[in-house]
């Protein structure tokens, strides 16, 4: 009995508190790290200013407004962007997944448009666009629209054709059988894509506003190199990786409310 | 004297004596609300490939029958054929003079088939092919689960449950609307031997209490024999034997009389091997 209680009471003792902040250990050492190498001199501040210097000028930033509309208008570019590359690539994956006719007229000439890196694009973008909000947008939906295109394709075509058989049999009709069977099995593929879409989305807007923008956060870096505010430039790199965070672990929330049924959601 | 020597006799030997005297057998459908079948000159080619060469069958209404057969010998395509999911190239397949509704003859397959983002209940329900919608689709739906006895899994997602329970859901899907023609497609072949034994019980409690036309489709002989009323051998694309199977029912699994039977059944199986 001992021996069970004693090999009992760690399991109840086990993560799930502690979950939620394990996964923080790792950035809040490095960022202790980095200020004590900072403050030390180990580091010379002119390469890397310290974390309470990028903190201080966050705040300040933060205090003038600046800070605000600058992620404001990245994030509204990145997801306006999103939304549309996504919409056509789910469109089309839809399409091509469900119609051989659509897939052979369309596929070709997708695939070959995917080959060509979206980033090198920029040059013409600017000539077509300028450097007004379409050319980032253009970029960003095309950055997005192939992940988001090659999964959902994938995840229709790898539904069980039993399940599609079983439904037929049962008598479901075409919008029945896609809404009750061929969706929802698409719909952890399409999560990848969405997962993967995320990532790109945020590298190209980066990238488009480092080059031609007049404001986001990538013009904010920009202009703070221009004036050797290496804290800002700093500042603006770690934004990048909490939006990013925060963007995967949004799709993550919404993978667990409609993957509930799958076995790798399920409390363990 | 006599109701005392009956009620000392175990059950199966009742059952053996009965046999003599069919007439009196009670353990045939309660009521038979199957349809009958009747299948003539039915043909059917995959490319070159002749699977079935002249199928003629009649299968009086409510009737259990089992069709065993090496693989390939075109069985699984003959219950296909039935279940309505390929297209006849030749010959026909009537259900005798009622008109047919999609609902009236129902298929379960080897794998469950069940959708893994829908809970059991509605699983069930999908079973109820047009009445799907209808207000009463909850309340049949748990008639049927309570059926097969998994009332409490309702709620479950399918991948929580075992091998057996997920066939169980199956079967009570397939049960929900009340089919008249319900073909089996190897319903057990992927049980382990225990759970195969109590889900041939349940397909033959609810095929008595139901009375619908049983077609199974098996590779097990002793399953065949254990279940059916008539065996049909399938060999290259022909009905090579009909085989009338009298026990009584409840039957006792490993009998004298079963086994025989299996074994003669098999030899013919077997003897159809060495010909070729």
């Amino acid at each position: 009995m001992s021996l069970i209680d004693s090999v009992s009471l760690p399991r109840n003792f086990r993560l799930p508190r502690v979950d939620g902040l394990v996964q923080w250990i790792v950035p809040l050492a490095i960022i202790a790290i980095w200020q004590v190498a900072s403050v030390t001199g180990f580091v010379p501040v002119r390469v890397l200013p310290a974390p309470s210097d990028v903190a201080l000028a966050g705040w300040k930033l933060l205090l003038s407004g600046e800070l605000i509309r600058n992620i404001w208008v990245s994030f509204w570019r990145a997801s306006i962007g999103f939304l549309i590359g996504g919409s056509i690539g789910f469109a089309f994956g839809l399409a091509n997944g469900l119609s051989q006719l659509s897939a052979k007229l369309t596929d070709t000439t997708l695939q070959m448009v995917r080959n060509v890196p979206h980033l090198a694009l920029i040059p013409l973008v600017i000539l077509w666009f300028g450097i007004d909000e379409s050319a980032k947008l253009f970029l960003v939906a095309l950055g997005v629209f192939f992940p988001i295109y090659l999964n959902t394709l994938h995840g229709i075509r790898t539904v069980d054709p039993h399940l599609i058989e079983m439904g037929r049999i049962y008598g479901m009709s075409d919008g029945e059988l896609f809404r009750r069977v061929i969706f929802p099995g698409a719909l952890p593929s399409i999560f990848v894509g969405i997962r993967f879409a995320l990532g790109i989305m945020w590298l190209t807007l980066i990238v488009a506003e480092t080059i031609a923008a007049s404001s986001g956060l990538g013009y904010m870096a920009m202009q703070a190199r221009e004036f050797m505010l290496i804290d800002v430039v700093v500042l603006s790199i770690l934004i990048y990786a909490l939006l990013g965070k925060l963007a995967d672990s949004a799709s993550r929330v919404l993978e667990r409310l409609t993957l509930s049924w799958h076995p790798a959601f399920q409390k363990r | 004297m006599q109701t005392a020597l009956r009620t000392s006799l175990p059950e199966t030997e009742l059952a053996s004596r009965a046999n003599f005297a069919p007439a009196t057998r009670v353990s045939r459908p309660l009521h038979v609300s199957g349809l009958p079948l009747s299948i003539r000159g039915l043909r059917k080619s995959f490319g070159d490939n002749e699977v079935l060469r002249g199928i003629d069958l009649h299968i009086p209404a409510g009737q259990f029958v089992a069709i065993v057969g090496k693989s390939g010998c075109g069985k699984s395509t003959l219950l296909r054929l039935i279940a309505g999911l390929e297209k006849i190239d030749a010959g026909s397949i009537s259900f005798g003079d009622a008109a047919v509704q999609p609902e009236d003859i129902r298929v379960m397959f080897q794998e469950p088939r069940l959708l893994p983002w829908a809970r059991v209940l509605s699983n069930v329900e999908v079973g109820l092919g047009r009445d799907r919608s209808s207000s009463d689709a909850h309340a049949r739906a748990e008639k049927a689960l309570t059926e097969v006895g998994l009332t409490d899994k309702r709620d479950q997602w399918p991948s929580v449950l075992s091998g057996g329970q997920k066939q169980r859901v199956a079967l009570a899907r397939a049960l929900v609307s009340r089919p008249r023609v319900l073909a089996f497609d190897e319903p057990l072949g992927a049980l382990d031997a225990l759970t195969r034994i109590s889900m041939q019980r349940l397909l033959e409690r609810v095929w008595r209490d139901q009375g619908f036309t049983a077609i199974l489709v098996t590779h097990d002989v002793a399953e065949a024999v254990a279940l059916a009323d008539r065996v049909l051998v399938i060999d290259e694309g022909r009905i090579a034997h009909d085989v009338m199977v009298n026990t009584a029912r409840p039957r006792e699994r490993g009998s004298v009389e079963l086994a025989g039977l299996e074994g003669s059944i098999l030899s013919h199986l077997l003897s159809a091997d060495d010909r070729t």
